[in-house]
Order: structure tokens, then sequence, then C-alpha cells
């Protein structure tokens, strides 16, 4: 069978969701072949296998990982020369996309980006994306080169299958143009003990509504076990981290459900959450245009409102 | 310093975006405008310039509306202005946007630094600055939240979900920035009476030596099949809270199996 390279995803080895994701949309369009770059190979592997990797191309030169992106382009370009794969599909992640983007003119190949699914059909491959803020879903396919495709997190569901995930070390020689933007320095984020925001089933975000009081939030997002989102004018105020700002300039999430406390719901926000499954809103204007996509809004002021959510959810967990 | 700031005109996002019969982007129904996470690469642009001297162009592909956007970057304070028009241009895809980009790029010469926003407002794809970089053999330093530049090296702050990273290259360099990196000014009233005697060169694919087959709908890596406007949500129920508020809410999410 020909096999689709996946980009795999991963913090020193700590592989994330979305992996699991690509390799289950890669097994619909052949072998899966994962492409692990970096540190932490054995920590890896399992889940790799888990989610049906046949084979695991390892790179671990860290002339590749010191290096904004263009390093990981280059390993790609050989691997798809050497391979042939029926397709690539990386993570919808801003290194995902730029990644595609290099290998895609490197291969002279088409490039999707977004996709919330991925099936054979087409050219080859068929996928679906959602355009102007989810107004629209588009499909499309690939007419030249090796299909290229990055897959948002959330939108395929990860399905176990077990694979061999046998492991084939690949040596690199990178080019000079591809070490000419040097990381000169990195600051890992400190963990916040919830989940991954573009990972998370459920997302809770607070706005310029909280006053810069993130707490009935928090409290709130934690009986449900969700991760903690923020609109622009909370992050903008200086009042959650900008690396939790929902929408077009933020990440973009499509969890399960996802609530609004204190958002008024800007196109700009929207462009962030629209395809969640559920939306909730709470906010203490009947004209705020969040109302228009909710499946259930409260008309109240969050101070209230959301303590008492709390309280009635971990009452009912006893 | 020579800085080439790549502008976008683009649907007004507030305004009925859609698509036209051949799926491409419907320009025509909607009002347009410069693309605002543009204005930030310009605004950086124009505040290296003023620290270090040089001369910023505004470069845009698109029709003839397109022009509105090198427009509002020499209101801003950009010297000048190269807008690419050709018919064969419309329905490019991102690959052939950036092949044009960097023909123009290479025609302007003597270019140190490349400016470009994080995405534009109606593709959304932020591929871009990569391809350009791709294509033009430049290191890539994008979605900075910070830059400065000093000795013929730039240094960004690039923000990620797990890090925060400095990096850094020598010039020239492809450079996108983020809403973060600083507050686009707007145009002054002198701004927009000297825009008006600033040069703009309107140049075809045939000034650049692109093969009209290469781009447009034909020369596209990739084809849309079928463009479905998604079906309205249906109205959700809202209540007013006037005391229990917050119990329905629980009981909602107890009912649909999230608590
Ligand atoms: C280039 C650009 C990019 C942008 N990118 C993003 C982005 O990525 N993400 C983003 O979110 N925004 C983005 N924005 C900003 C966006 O346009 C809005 O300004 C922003 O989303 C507003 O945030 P907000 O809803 O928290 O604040 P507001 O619009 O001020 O709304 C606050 C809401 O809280 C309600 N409220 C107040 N007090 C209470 C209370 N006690 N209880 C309940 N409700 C209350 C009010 O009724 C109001 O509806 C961008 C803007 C630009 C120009």
């Amino acid at each position: 069978m020909t096999e689709v390279l996946v980009l795999v995803d991963h913090i020193d080895g700590a592989v994330r969701k979305t992996t699991g994701e690509l390799l289950t949309a890669a097994r619909r369009l052949g072998e899966a072949s994962a492409v692990f770059v970096g540190t932490g190979f054995e920590a890896a592997q399992a889940d790799l296998a888990r989610y049906g990797a046949a084979k695991v191309y390892r790179v671990e030169d860290p002339a590749v990982t010191d290096h904004l992106v263009a390093p990981t382009a280059e390993v790609l370009a050989q691997l798809v020369a050497q391979a042939s794969p029926a397709a690539v599909l990386l993570p919808s992640s801003p290194e995902g996309k730029e990644t595609a983007a290099r290998l895609a003119i490197k291969t002279e190949s088409g490039l999707i980006t977004d996709a919330i699914d991925v099936q054979p059909g087409g050219d080859g491959v068929q996928t679906q994306q959602s355009a102007f803020a989810a107004a629209y879903t588009v499909s499309a396919t690939i007419t030249r080169g090796t299909p290229i495709v990055t897959i948002k997190p959330n939108s395929i569901a990860a399905e176990e299958a077990p694979g061999a995930a046998a492991e084939e070390t690949v040596t690199v020689t990178l080019s000079e143009a591809a070490t000419a933007a040097r990381i000169v320095d990195r600051t890992e984020k400190a963990a916040s003990g919830r989940p991954q925001l573009t990972e998370a089933a459920i997302v809770v975000s607070g706005g310029r509504g909280t006053g810069g009081d993130f707490n009935p939030v928090e409290a709130f997002a934690d009986s449900l076990g969700a991760a903690v989102g923020a609109s622009r004018a909370a992050v903008d105020a200086g009042w959650y981290p900008h690396a939790n700002q929902v929408g077009q300039t933020g990440v973009q999430v499509s969890p399960q459900l996802y609530v609004a406390a204190g958002i008024s719901g800007a196109i700009q926000h929207r462009a962030g959450m629209q395809t969640s499954k559920t939306i909730v809103a709470i906010n203490k204007d009947p004209e705020a245009p969040i109302f228009e996509l909710v499946d259930f809004g409260i008309v109240g002021d969050l101070f209230t409102v959301l303590p008492q959510a709390t309280e009635e959810i971990q009452a009912r967990k006893g | 310093m020579n800085i080439v700031v790549c502008v976008k005109h683009v649907p007004d996002a507030q305004s009925d975006r859609g698509f036209e019969a051949d799926h491409t982007t419907d320009r025509e129904g909607v009002d347009g405008l410069l693309s605002e996470l543009d204005e930030y690469a310009i605004e950086a642009a124009l505040a290296l310039v003023e620290a270090a001297g040089g001369e910023v162009t505004a470069l845009t592909i698109g029709p003839d509306d397109a022009a509105d956007a090198i427009k509002k970057a020499l209101q801003m304070g950009a010297d000048k202005g190269v807008h690419i028009l050709d018919d064969a241009i419309a329905g490019s895809d991102a690959p052939a946007t950036s092949l044009v980009l960097a023909e123009a790029i290479t025609k302007i010469g003597e270019v140190d630094i490349v400016l470009t926003g994080m995405a534009s407002t109606d593709g959304t794809m932020g591929v871009l600055p990569a391809m350009l970089a791709e294509r033009l053999g430049l290191p890539q330093i994008t979605l900075a939240s910070e830059l400065s530049v000093e000795g013929g090296t730039a240094r960004i702050r690039r923000d990620g979900d797990a890090a925060s990273e400095s990096i850094e290259a020598t010039l020239p360099a492809v450079v996108s920035v983020t809403d973060r990196i600083n507050e686009p000014r707007y145009p002054s009233f002198k701004g927009i009476m000297a825009a008006k005697k600033k040069p703009v060169e309107t140049w075809g694919l045939a000034d650049l030596g692109v093969d009209a087959a290469r781009v447009g709908l034909t020369g596209a890596w990739t084809r849309v099949l079928e463009v479905v406007p998604r079906p309205p949500r249906a109205a959700g129920q809202i209540i007013t809270d006037e005391g229990a508020g917050g119990r329905a809410l629980a009981e909602f999410l107890a009912t649909h199996k999230f608590a």
C-alpha cells in the first residue's frame, strides 16, 4: 500500500492529540508513516503504534529543531522523493502550515490548509474546509504533485488501530538556506494543568465582561474539565495570556462545547470558535451578537450565573 | 533599508462574504478594504525606516480595486506602490500568488526586508510568507510579536502555544508580523494629501516574465469541487436569568452529557 506521511506534533516525545487524528486520516488514504523530528522518540513510539503508524521515520539532528520550519520542510521533501507517498498530512498549527507551505513549493504540490475532513476522492484526496468564519463549507482536491494537507485539531476523531511503528532512522543534509533562521532563545510556557486549548473537548472563554476577574470562568471550566480561553479584549487588557486568545489572530478551536462568558461575539472572535459543535453564551446584553450563534444562551451577569452553575455541577457530581 | 510590504485588498469581514459561480471569492458584490492584518506590517515597515532610513514599497496583486490597498499604505506613509494587475491572475492559489509576488520583489530589487501580515482576513491560510521565503531563498522569520534590526541582523519574538522563541536571521529576510507587534497609525490629513503624489507602478505578468499558464484557475495546484453555505444554526434557546440561570445552565449541560 502507498505510504501517507504524517508529521508528528509533540513536545519532547509527548505526542499531541492531533497526531492520533492525523494518523487516523492517513489510514483512510494508505499506510500511515509517521515522521518524528526532535528528541523523545522512545516516549512517542508507543503512541504512534497505537494510532496505526506502520513506520516511523526518525530525525534527531538538532540542526533541524534549532531552526525555524525550513529544515523540517527539507526533511519532508527528502522523504517525499524517497517514498513517493500518496499524501503528506500535517497539523494546522502555525508551524505545520508554514512547513506545508515550503514543502508545497519545494515539491511543486498543491496545498490545502485547515481541512476539517480528508477522504480518498477527487484527484486522489478530497478535503473539506470552513470558509468565511464558517459560513461556508468548501470541498476541494489537489491536482498537482503530492497532496499536502494540514488538518485542524479536533476535526477528525482519532481511532486506535495497532501498527508496528517500525523505526527508520533518517539522516538529513540540510541546505544553507534551511538553517538561515536561527532559534537563539526558547522559553517553554508553564503548564496550566488544564487541557490544551486546541485539543480540549470543552472550552470556556472569558471576555471584557469579566472585568479582569477570571476566577468564575476558571472555576466553571475546572468543574467541566475544560480549557480556558479569552477574547482579545481580555488579552489586550493583560488579564489573560495571549496563548489563550481565541479568534482570528489567536487560536481556532473546534470543541464539542464552547462557552463564551462576557464576550460580545465580534467577527474576529467568531472566526476562532464558530465551528464548535455546541455553543453557550452568558452575557448581560440581550442584543449581543454572540446570541445569534448559541444553542443555549443566558442573559445575565456572569458573576452570578457561572458560580451557581459551578456549584450545581459539583453538587450533581456528589 | 529597503522594505517591500505585501498587502492585500479583501472583502470586508463585516459584510456578507461569499463566492462566485467559479468558486472564487466574490470581490464585486461586497465592499473591499486593506486586510486589517496588513496594517501591522505597514506600521512595522514605517517604524524601521523612520529609525534607520530607507524606503517602503507597498506591493499588491489584485483587480482594479486593489489599488485602494496601496493607496491606504501610501496614506499611512509608504513611499511608493507597485500594483500587479493582470486578468490572468484571477483565481490564483497561494503557490501562484507567491510566484507572482516573488518575481515582483525580484524586479523591485535591492530589498532588505519583505514584510507581510500574519494572514489575509479572507483566505486566512497564513502560508504566503513561508512560500515567499522558499521561492526567494531568503530566511523566514515569521509571526513576529516583536521585531528589531541591528547591524544587518533581524531578530523577532515568536509566541507559540508551547513556547516563546527568539529567532534571528541575517538580512535580507522575509518577516511576518502579528497584531501584537504595534498599534497601526491612522493616515493623517497630510499623509492623505501626500499619497496623491506618490508613484504607483502597474505591472502585468509580461513585465514579470511569468507565463500566464502558471497562474489563475488553470495554473492552480488545487481545485474547488463544491462550495456549500453552512446550514443556518437552529435558533437556540435563550433565557433570562431571574435567579436560577446558573442551575438552568447546569441542567442544559447535564442533559447534553457535558457535566
Ligand atoms: C485585526 C484584529 C484582530 C482581532 N483578533 C481577535 C481575536 O483573535 N480574538 C478576539 O476575541 N478578538 C479579536 N479582535 C477584537 C474583536 O474585534 C473584539 O474587539 C473583541 O473580540 C471584543 O472582546 P470582548 O467580546 O471580550 O469585548 P466586548 O466586545 O467589549 O464585549 C464584552 C461583552 O461582555 C458583556 N458583559 C459585560 N459585563 C458582563 C457581565 N458582568 N456578565 C455578562 N456579560 C457581561 C457585554 O454585554 C459585552 O457583550 C480582533 C480585532 C482586530 C482589529
